[in-house]
């Protein structure tokens, strides 16, 4: 049997893990709600942003934060840089054809990060303290990652709701051929959601550099998931993105710790084909 | 014209085995197998992709057809001729359980991608989980038989029985896809493809005649997954069953074309053409290059050949033909 301070500590990892996967699923879910495209390459742009803040602190000794706002920049340029190369030459193209773009941009960046940088694991060394809480032990850069990407997310939702470009977000994300009929330019409403989409990106890829370590596979780790969280969340659904991710890195963690890792994942990912028949909607909406 | 083309490329791929070529023979032949044995997977694919139903969890009836027949041979000596038909059977019972639910609740564009997605993960996860019985990430090497039984083993050490082997299944693969074809099952699919309610409302069944086309589609796929066991002898999850694979597939059958009936052949040869000549261009010197160029390739491809490449050709000397007797001199 195992011990409950295990599981209990497990199922608060899994609490804080959430916070950034829910990052992560509201950039994709942005992106997918105004687009209707899913990135398959999201993560591997994560990646790359993990990889230029762990050079700048430990290859050029930047401090961590600065090194993260670095690779927020990163992801909102990867963002625009995307969607002008790829995404808006196919925009109208078959759904099949628009997943293959953004897979080729995940062989091609997971390739070229292999070429450049090898497969090594590389880890950002931060001194932060451990803290003990009733006999569990939690992460200090963990509790920080969690506490962020929460801030991140009511901003995102004050800017979502209380500018003129997130208005138009949210607008386009409801109704694309209306935004048209008004006369507004959905060009730029791409644009504006492709950079807060990849500065999201790169967000995460700062809050996970301070957890794991980063390697050309890295995407391919954890981009699935997100995907099914995204979904699972329900489209431009704030409190259903948090409630999904948490819910699914629960399973994953205190399933990890109670039988395996894959099992731990293959039972939230059973889960996630499940509530697409139940609720296809997301998980806080009910079936019409 | 055409049928005489068709006939004289069935006699060099009949005759392949026995021109000269060298030292160069053996590889030559693995290079083929593999390009029939993908191409069959990619017709698989094609079946169901070509009415909108964008599977991205192919990988799992891939895997599960090549582990069920090799773990089969492995632990119980069951003959892959059986291990096989079991194979095939596994393949359309997920089908049918994913399938079923998904078409009912009409789970459909990138949602089903998803799903799908999903269910080939799960099976991948599940391989490396089973580590006991399926060597988990290692992948698991199907048993060797002894030369007395490579009949009922289906191993044979003479490459050109599996290069005709896997010409037959091909061919069989073109012939399920052109019998798809030329049937009323594709004009009902194709106008659930375009609009599924408006496809209901002409009396078409929908959820059946999409579960039969994903159910012929995942039983060859699995089919597919078995051939590969037999000739490669080794399986491995991630080769088999990832997003990767399942990416490949679907853009081998893009490439090529998805609705002609040589597409994903040309788009397999091409690709595995390609990743061949890249990896023995750069062999061990830069590692990574070779999968960066094909994922350039693959989204240059995407871009500029939406219909792909047999698909662009296909269409521009049709229209050249048309202009022709269009304007008689």
């Amino acid at each position: 049997m195992i011990d409950p301070i295990f599981i209990a500590e497990a199922a608060l990892n899994g609490i804080l893990l959430g916070g950034v996967l829910a990052l992560l699923a509201l950039g994709l879910n942005l992106i997918f709600g105004v687009l209707d495209i899913v990135w398959i390459a999201y993560l591997d742009l994560v990646m790359l942003c993990m990889y230029l803040a762990y050079f700048l602190v430990t290859g050029y000794g930047w401090p961590v934060w600065l090194g993260g706002l670095a690779a927020v920049g990163l992801g909102a340029l990867l963002g625009i840089g995307v969607h002008l190369l790829i995404i808006s030459p196919i925009l109208t193209s078959a759904p099949i054809n628009q997943l293959l773009a953004t897979g080729g941009l995940l062989f091609f960046v997971q390739s070229f990060a292999t070429f450049l940088w090898t497969t090594d694991h590389r880890t950002v060394r931060l001194t932060l303290p451990i803290i003990e809480v009733a006999g569990m032990f939690l992460s200090f850069a963990r509790l920080i990652a969690f506490v962020v990407a929460i801030l991140a997310m009511i901003g995102l939702y004050l800017f979502l709701r209380h500018t003129f470009i997130g208005t138009a977000i949210r607008a386009v994300s409801q109704d694309r051929e209306a935004m048209r009929l008004m006369g507004a330019n959905p060009q730029r409403v791409y644009v504006v959601t492709s950079a807060v989409g990849g500065a999201m990106a790169g967000l995460a890829g700062a809050l996970l550099i301070i957890q794991y370590s980063v390697h050309p596979y890295f995407g391919a780790a954890f981009g699935p998931l997100t995907f099914m969280v995204c979904v699972l969340g329900g489209l431009g659904n704030m409190v259903g993105a948090l409630v999904a991710a948490v819910v699914m890195s629960e399973i994953i963690s205190v399933g990890g710790v109670m039988m395996s890792t894959e099992m731990g994942y293959v039972i939230a990912f059973v889960l996630f084909i499940v509530m697409m028949f139940a609720r296809p909607g997301g998980i806080l909406t009910r079936r019409e | 014209m055409a049928r005489l083309v068709a006939w004289a490329l069935l006699g060099v791929i009949a005759v392949a085995p026995f021109l000269p070529m060298g030292g160069m023979r053996q590889y030559a032949l693995h290079v083929l197998v593999q390009i029939f044995i993908w191409s069959f997977i990619g017709q698989a694919f094609s079946l169901m992709g070509r009415f909108a139903l964008v599977s991205l969890g192919h990988g799992a009836f891939l895997g599960l057809g090549a582990y069920t027949a090799a773990l089969l041979w492995n632990f119980w000596g069951v003959t892959p001729w059986v291990g096989g038909v079991v194979a095939v059977a596994g393949a359309v019972g997920l089908a049918l359980v994913v399938g079923y639910p998904c078409f009912r609740f009409r789970v459909v564009g990138h949602y089903f991608a998803l799903v799908t997605l999903a269910v080939g993960e799960v099976v991948r996860l599940l391989i490396i989980a089973e580590r006991d019985w399926t060597g988990g990430s290692l992948g698991v090497t199907v048993k060797a038989a002894g030369t007395d039984a490579s009949l009922t083993a289906l191993q044979f050490a003479d490459k050109r029985v599996f290069y005709y082997a896997s010409v037959i299944v091909w061919l069989g693969g073109l012939w399920v896809w052109q019998r798809v074809d030329r049937s009323m099952a594709r004009s009902a699919l194709e106008a659930i493809g375009e609009d599924e309610g408006a496809a209901a409302s002409v009396g078409i069944h929908v959820t059946r005649f999409k579960l039969g086309i994903t159910v012929l589609s995942a039983a060859l796929t699995a089919l597919g997954g078995v051939l590969y066991a037999q000739y490669f002898t080794y399986v491995n999850p991630d080769t088999l069953s990832g997003i990767g694979v399942s990416l490949r597939i679907v853009f081998a059958v893009v490439l090529g074309g998805m609705y002609s009936l040589l597409g994903s052949t040309v788009g397999t040869a091409l690709t595995i053409a390609l990743s061949e000549y890249l990896r023995v261009l750069f062999g061990l010197k830069f590692i990574g290059m070779a999968e960066t160029i094909y994922g350039l390739v693959l989204i240059l491809c995407i871009i500029f050949l939406p219909a792909g490449i047999y698909g662009s050709l296909r269409g521009a000397v049709l229209r050249r033909l048309a202009r022709r007797r269009a304007a008689p001199a």
